[in-house]
């Protein structure tokens, strides 16, 4: 039943493959380091490049999978040395990962990051390998429904980072999920809230908002952090640079159930990396999270959205392969590269043409294995970024934000509205919020509204079409517990003692 | 080595990441040719702009490569707005446009201009709208679906990738009209693309996905669907040739969903005519024909004035369904 992947190792280890391979790889990282592009754009440019190249059709889908691969490797550095998510996935990352960097940690961050995407990615190709099909069935039973109640599980886990300021985190939320709501609703057409600027009407651009609220706000923040004449140059100390087996060890289990989180929602058709790392991180948080140190540079809430975000980007390739139906905005650009090369994917390509699926599969892990050479060697490098003087590093993050928002758009709204989206940003962090509740607002609240209108109008507007399946019912219950339980349980547990 | 526009942009970024301060956005390019595609890498209007881009080439119909570039926004609308106010007289420029666009136009959501205020050169290629069931499914014919919508509409969900009043609904709403009801009543479900529509309807959370023939291509094979009509004049080729239209059903909807572009309303006649004798001469060549295929898309071939028509008609068909359904007063 494995001849397709024995096969597969076969095609991938060619030369001409596995020098694709190690390109993508390392174009992938650069892809996914960068703010602004990311692994779409970095497929979308580089697959009609692939293709005029004359590459057959197992080559170019093997360096469109390294770039993919790469590019959630890549996510992370601007996440931990910027406090800057280079993609959608990375968001998480930041939390914890820029704290490690400040502290001096940057190299031990960026190593141990490094494994745990190499684990992530890892579990999920393995769980490709073995259960595609058989997954591909799950896939499918989550209807408008299911994905609600999945939605309102991973905002009632969002409870956990409410942490000392629940108010701030739910205003947060909010915000996000206001922003959320600009554009063409998805469902009517309606115009909402775009003032008659057809800019408006796609609605906020991720990048547009990720690289305002973040980078445009950090830039402002060292602005005005340049002006203080307290000899304090702000740049974090340069510790040891590399992260220790022991370090490693202590996250083997966090990257374990990260990687099988991310895994399992990157397979559902429309949920991202974006999803499989907050509900990582928040479920990494709540199990272990024992000194209540997530958010101040804890390595295992580092390592569980890093290894959820590489574990998803694999599992959605599942729905791809399996069923010809692409999981994510990703793998949606693939599936055109495939059917430009005249591949059908589905059940049956891995009877047809099994140099393509098993050629894929078996660069996955090699892929995997090239960026983990690449990436634990190359930490203590890339932690030098911290190193630049400021007077280089804020300039050159002001270029690549607003190169990299022009070349998505080619106009000048979108900068207008990064800026805007900047400053707003800079004002929350000055009041004491943090950010990483508004994008998940904004991420999650689009889904959510998406889901509950589509279940609604399939069940002719009754509400119980949202607790009717086994699988929303367990994740309603699921989601009550989470809410429920940290206020029962003390509760519970008092009434115990005060009785014995 | 083909650098187009997007790539150079890329390489500019590239060369930013080493240290160089490459300026990215190469405007230069005077004497060669452009196709704006309004949205952003990677989706439809991608594949058309690049259509023409290949087709020409490799026809060596132009000398330089032609320059694709992205400009996203407003579902076309800042394309639209673009070529009408600033570049309005380009003759090197082309747009990307589909059924879409006409769509939009229809229902005025390109702003102030409509859909005679720019240049409607032609379609080098289509796609057909199909009627999609799950293979278990207790519907064996176009008929069989009819009557059970009838007698009970609300039991029927259609699903597809775009919104109400979008292309998408817009076959869903005309197959609703062929079985005497009236599209208000109809329970149409939209998703985010074609693929999580499908995604929807293989789960049998929707009943009918109103999808393109080329996108089903995959699921033909594999049996998990069947395909009670496509909305084309005539039966396609191929591996769709066994799937009946709707026509020889009895019931008369059609939707190409056509590829195409448009130019600015200032545009010399001269500048135009030589588009369209371009255009047709490339619809013509084996070589395009290949392309063409490789893309999912069925030929189609309509250009100049009889195109310019054919749009406007179409514009007029869709604003009165549209109105009709009171999505446009």
């Amino acid at each position: 039943m494995f001849d397709f992947l024995i096969h597969g190792f076969d095609v991938a280890l060619s030369p001409l493959n596995l020098g694709l391979a190690l390109l993508g790889a390392l174009l992938g990282t650069l892809f996914g380091a960068l703010p602004g592009i990311g692994p779409i754009n970095g497929i979308a440019i580089l697959m009609p490049l692939a293709y005029t190249l004359g590459l057959p059709a197992e080559s170019a889908l093997i360096l469109l999978a390294a770039i993919y691969t790469g590019a959630e490797y890549g996510g992370r550095m601007s996440s931990i040395l910027l406090n800057v998510p280079g993609d959608a996935g990375a968001v998480m990352t930041t939390l914890d990962g820029h704290p490690l960097a400040k502290k001096g940690l940057a190299g031990p961050a960026l190593g141990l990051s490094a494994v745990s995407s190499f684990v992530g990615a890892t579990i999920a190709i393995i769980g490709l390998t073995l259960f595609a099909p058989l997954l591909a069935e799950v896939a499918v039973m989550f209807g408008p429904a299911e994905f609600f109640a999945l939605m309102v599980f991973a905002f009632a886990s969002m409870a956990v980072m409410m942490g000392k300021d629940p108010i701030k985190t739910a205003i947060g939320a909010v915000l996000g999920i206001l922003i959320g709501t600009v554009g063409v609703d998805s469902s009517t057409g309606v115009l909402r809230y775009t003032f008659d600027l057809p800019e408006l009407y796609d609605g906020i651009d991720f990048v547009v908002m990720i690289i305002g609220l973040f980078a445009i706000s950090e830039i402002l923040l060292m602005l005005e952090n340049a002006n203080r004449k307290d000899g304090n140059d702000g740049l974090p100390p340069l510790g040891r640079v590399f992260v220790s087996l022991k370090e490693v060890m202590a996250c083997k289990w966090t990257m374990g159930r990260s990687g099988l989180i991310g895994f399992i929602i990157g397979i559902l058709p429309g949920t991202g990396a974006s999803v499989a790392g907050a509900v990582a991180y928040t479920t990494e948080k709540r199990l272990s999270d024992k000194d209540n140190s997530f958010g101040t540079g804890n390595m295992r809430g580092l390592a569980a959205p890093e290894a959820a975000n590489n574990a998803s980007a694999a599992g959605s390739f599942v729905p791809m392969l399996t069923l010809g139906i692409p999981g994510s905005g990703t793998t949606a650009v693939l599936l055109g590269a495939l059917m430009l090369y005249n591949i059908t994917p589905g059940p049956m390509m891995f009877s047809e043409r099994p140099e393509v699926a098993g050629g894929l599969i078996a660069s996955l892990y090699i892929g995997n294995i090239v960026l983990l050479a690449l990436n634990l060697p190359l930490a203590g490098v890339f932690a030098r970024v911290l190193t630049i003087p400021r007077w280089v590093l804020v300039p050159g993050i002001a270029i690549l934000a607003f190169v990299g928002v022009f070349q998505l758009h080619s106009n000048l709204a979108a900068i207008y509205l990064m800026l805007i989206i900047g400053v707003f940003g800079y004002l929350l962090r000055k009041l004491g919020f943090s950010l990483a509740p508004v994008i998940l607002g904004y991420v999650l609240g689009g889904l959510m509204e998406q889901n509950l209108r589509r279940a609604l109008s399939i069940s002719g507007g009754d509400l119980g079409i949202l607790w009717q399946s086994g699988i929303s019912l367990g994740l309603w219950i699921a989601a009550l517990a989470l809410l429920l339980l940290p206020w029962l349980l003390p509760k519970l547990w008092q009434a115990k003692t005060s009785k014995a | 080595m083909k650098i187009n526009k997007g790539l150079s942009t890329y390489a500019g970024m590239l060369a930013l990441a080493g240290g160089l301060l490459a300026a990215g956005n190469a405007q230069a390019q005077s004497e060669a040719t452009e196709c704006i595609a309004p949205a952003k890498p990677g989706g439809g209007y991608d594949l058309t702009c690049r259509l023409a881009a290949n087709g020409l080439e490799k026809t060596s119909m132009i000398d330089k490569p032609m320059a694709v570039s992205y400009m996203p926004g407003g579902i076309g609308a800042v394309a639209y707005n673009h070529v009408n106010g600033v570049r309005d007289d380009d003759p090197n420029l082309i747009v990307a446009a589909s059924t879409g666009a006409a769509v939009n136009l229809a229902l005025g959501k390109f702003g102030q201009y409509d859909a005679d205020d720019v240049r409607w050169l032609g379609a080098l290629g289509a796609d057909y709208g199909a009627i999609v069931v799950n293979a278990d499914a207790p519907w064996q014919s176009l008929d069989e679906l009819m009557e059970d919508l009838k007698a009970n509409p609300g039991d029927v969900a259609f699903g597809a990738g775009g919104t109400v009043g979008s292309q998408d609904w817009m076959k869903a709403a005309l197959t609703a009209k062929a079985a005497d009801l009236s599209p208000r009543n109809l329970k149409y479900v939209s998703f985010e693309g074609g693929g999580e529509a499908l995604a929807a309807l293989l789960g049998d959370h929707i009943q009918v996905f109103t999808g393109d023939l080329s996108e089903l291509k995959s699921q033909l094979e594999s049996g998990k669907i069947r395909v009670l009509a496509s909305l084309s004049e005539e039966r396609m080729d191929g591996p769709y040739a066994d799937i009946p239209t709707a026509k020889e059903q009895g019931y008369d909807v059609q939707w190409p969903i056509w590829r195409g572009y448009y130019m600015g309303p200032n545009v010399s006649d001269e500048a135009y005519q030589k588009w369209v004798e371009r255009m047709k001469e490339l619809s013509e060549s084996q070589k395009f024909a290949k392309l063409r295929e490789e893309r999912g898309l069925f030929p189609m071939s309509r250009f100049g004035y009889d195109f310019n028509d054919y749009v406007l008609e179409q514009v007029d068909q869709f604003e009165s369904l549209a109105k009709e359904v009171g999505l446009k007063q």
